[in-house]
């Protein structure tokens, strides 16, 4: 077997599997607002007083009116063309409403998920490497502690510290870049703890193998043996972690963009939920989850490559 | 036949708990967890209705700790320790009530996903279980809680449609391993049907592993109502940890120093969601035999 070589047929499976999971996607998103309680119109006649006449006009100009199967095929056609409807709220277009706030998301979560991960796993390899030393235990309960911090509320606490106490930061006027430290923070510091978790457990499983031992019969000093054999054996459940709580993080990055203001999708959702916006919730919805299956999808390949035994399974 | 079934039963329960006793930080997460029990059943007691009303709250609006009640009030004269008691009730019964259905989807599907391995209804299920494991869930959860509508029983499914995957997975692999055991064939050579032996064989196999990560689910759905509440898609009239940071947080806590009041709840949330955590790894630790032995060493 040719190591470190991309195997087409690896990476066409893997791209299929995307596709599928993309399409159950698509699906989900139809049904998610046209079944469950009613249909978008009923949804927006909770948020706004409209007469039966108007609702009814309204429910034509969506296509409501046609059988399921026609708006579901309208619905495929539309999506698959770049058409996601227009914002209930302002009648902008939901993709360019999406677009607009893409950057902003883009920055905060890159950012805080890479800040989050490089401490995390160095944390995890000290604690994992010396098990039970005073580390690993005062690491390990400040990682609980921060796993079991609501981020938002955390944003709020760094928001009472810095911008009402110190008056360092403006409350207010998040769009600038040193505006961006408050949000990265609040954003790393609560999955810093998540990696560190995982990576020291890694670690410790790592440490029992084998071949570890046979590094140490080697002959060579224990920072060579961590160094060469166990953490990057030990990173790769890791990294797939990192990569699967994108969207985790996406989730969390609604909250943390609510508290401070940033001018992102989570902002745009936070303002789609109190307006009843549908098709910008759906929009968003579709974008994150595509996101996210992307980065599944690099994820995959990238560890198809690094690790052979996955291109076999 | 099942009484020796029990009796042995009981005493892998026992062994258990035995086992339990000895880790330190499962016992910390333990205590935390009863004390916060406690204060949740006797919230009726402890709080009348009328306290916790923002029309009818006897005390003084935004008294800062040290003052007539312990703790301060909030914008409405509210004791911030009474409603931090209501809260523990709310937020401890969402969360036990969505992690009861996360678990109940995620052991059913994760058994029948497992069983049926190499056959449609296996891959199906798998492939639904893969789904939701790699959708921001958490995104989905608040697009399904702002379709349904704020309340308290939304609240509750919502989560438990979004946070049972894990379970599924973990059930999954377990109920692989325990399909080929012996006994599992001896089963069947005698004549069980499928609903029997996973109902009988493979369900008090992997229960160890559902009831460790129905623990660990628990601190994961209470983290979720909170946001939930943050984002305003809680019920708005229950008075949950997370509903308390969102009131603090819209009437401005942070610029006017109203610490008193946004501290505390989520200081509850960390403490229930790490003993939760605590409690469901070290159960981890004592019913996966791998762990126990590398915990040894």
């Amino acid at each position: 077997m040719r190591s470190g070589a991309l195997d087409l047929r690896f990476v066409a499976r893997r791209a299929g599997y995307a596709l599928l999971t993309l399409a159950f996607i698509l699906a989900v998103n139809f049904f998610l607002f046209r079944i469950m309680p009613g249909d978008p119109i009923a949804l927006l006649a909770r948020s706004q007083r409209l007469s039966p006449e108007a609702l009814e006009e309204q429910r034509r100009a969506f296509g409501l009116d046609e059988p399921l199967f026609v708006q579901f095929v309208v619905y495929l056609r539309e999506t698959l063309t770049g058409q996601l409807g227009v914002s209930l709220v302002s009648g902008v277009d939901v993709v360019d409403l999406i677009v607009s706030r893409l950057w902003p998301t883009i920055l905060l979560v890159g950012v805080g998920t890479l800040l989050a991960a490089v401490i995390g796993v160095l944390i995890g390899i000290r604690g994992g490497w010396r098990r039970g030393s005073a580390f690993d235990s005062s690491s390990l309960y400040s990682s609980l502690v921060l796993y079991s911090t609501p981020e938002g509320w955390l944003g709020m606490l760094l928001l009472l510290l810095f911008a009402g106490w110190l008056g360092w930061f403006p409350a207010g006027g998040f769009s600038s870049a040193a505006g961006l430290a408050l949000p990265v923070l609040a954003l790393s510091l609560g999955y810093v703890g998540q990696y560190a978790i995982v990576m020291r457990s890694s670690m410790i499983e790592v440490k029992a193998q084998p071949y570890i031992t046979l590094a140490r019969a080697k002959g060579l000093s224990d920072p060579d043996v961590r160094r060469r054999h166990a953490v990057p054996n030990a990173v790769l459940p890791t990294f797939t972690l990192v990569v699967l709580s994108v969207g985790f993080i996406l989730g969390g990055a609604i909250v943390i963009e609510t508290v401070f203001s940033w001018p992102g999708i989570g902002l745009l959702t936070y303002e789609a939920i109190n307006t009843l916006d549908y098709p910008v919730l759906q929009g968003v919805f579709l974008v994150s989850s595509a996101a996210v299956i992307l980065a599944a999808f690099i994820a995959d390949i990238a560890y198809g490559v690094i690790d052979p035994q996955v291109r076999q399974s | 036949m099942t009484t020796i079934a029990w009796q042995r039963r009981r005493r892998s329960w026992a062994t258990t708990w035995a086992l339990f006793r000895r880790n330190r930080r499962g016992m910390v997460g333990l205590v935390i967890l009863i004390v916060f029990a406690v204060l949740a059943l006797l919230a009726p007691l402890l709080v009348t209705p009328a306290e916790i009303d923002p029309a009818l709250a006897p005390g003084r609006p935004l008294q800062s700790p040290g003052e007539a009640p312990p703790l301060g009030t909030d914008l409405f004269g509210r004791a911030v320790l009474d409603m931090l008691i209501v809260g523990s009730r709310v937020s401890l019964t969402v969360g036990v009530l969505a992690t009861l259905g996360a678990v109940v989807i995620g052991a059913t599907m994760g058994l029948f996903a497992g069983y049926y391995t190499g056959r449609p209804l296996g891959t199906i299920l798998t492939a639904l279980t893969d789904w939701f494991l790699v959708i921001p869930w958490l995104v989905l959860a608040i697009v399904l809680a702002a379709i349904l509508g704020p309340n308290l029983l939304n609240v509750i499914v919502v989560i438990a449609v979004t946070s049972w995957a894990l379970t599924a997975r973990l059930v999954r692999a377990q109920t692989l391993v325990v399909r080929e055991q012996p006994f599992v064939e001896r089963a069947r050579a005698l004549g069980a049907g499928d609903a029997a032996i996973i109902t009988r064989q493979v369900l008090p196999s992997v229960a160890p592993v559902i009831v460790a990560q129905g623990v660990l689910t628990v601190a994961v759905a209470i983290l979720s109502e909170t946001t939930l509440a943050l984002l305003g898609l809680g019920d708005p009239n229950s008075l949950s940890w997370g509903r308390m940071i969102q009131e603090a947080f819209n009437a401005g806590a942070m610029s006017n120093g109203y610490w008193w009041w946004i501290l505390p709840p989520g200081i509850c949330v960390i403490l229930v969601t790490m003993a939760f955590t605590l409690v469901g790894y070290a159960l981890e630790e004592i019913l996966d035999p791998r762990l126990r032995k590398s915990e040894a060493q």
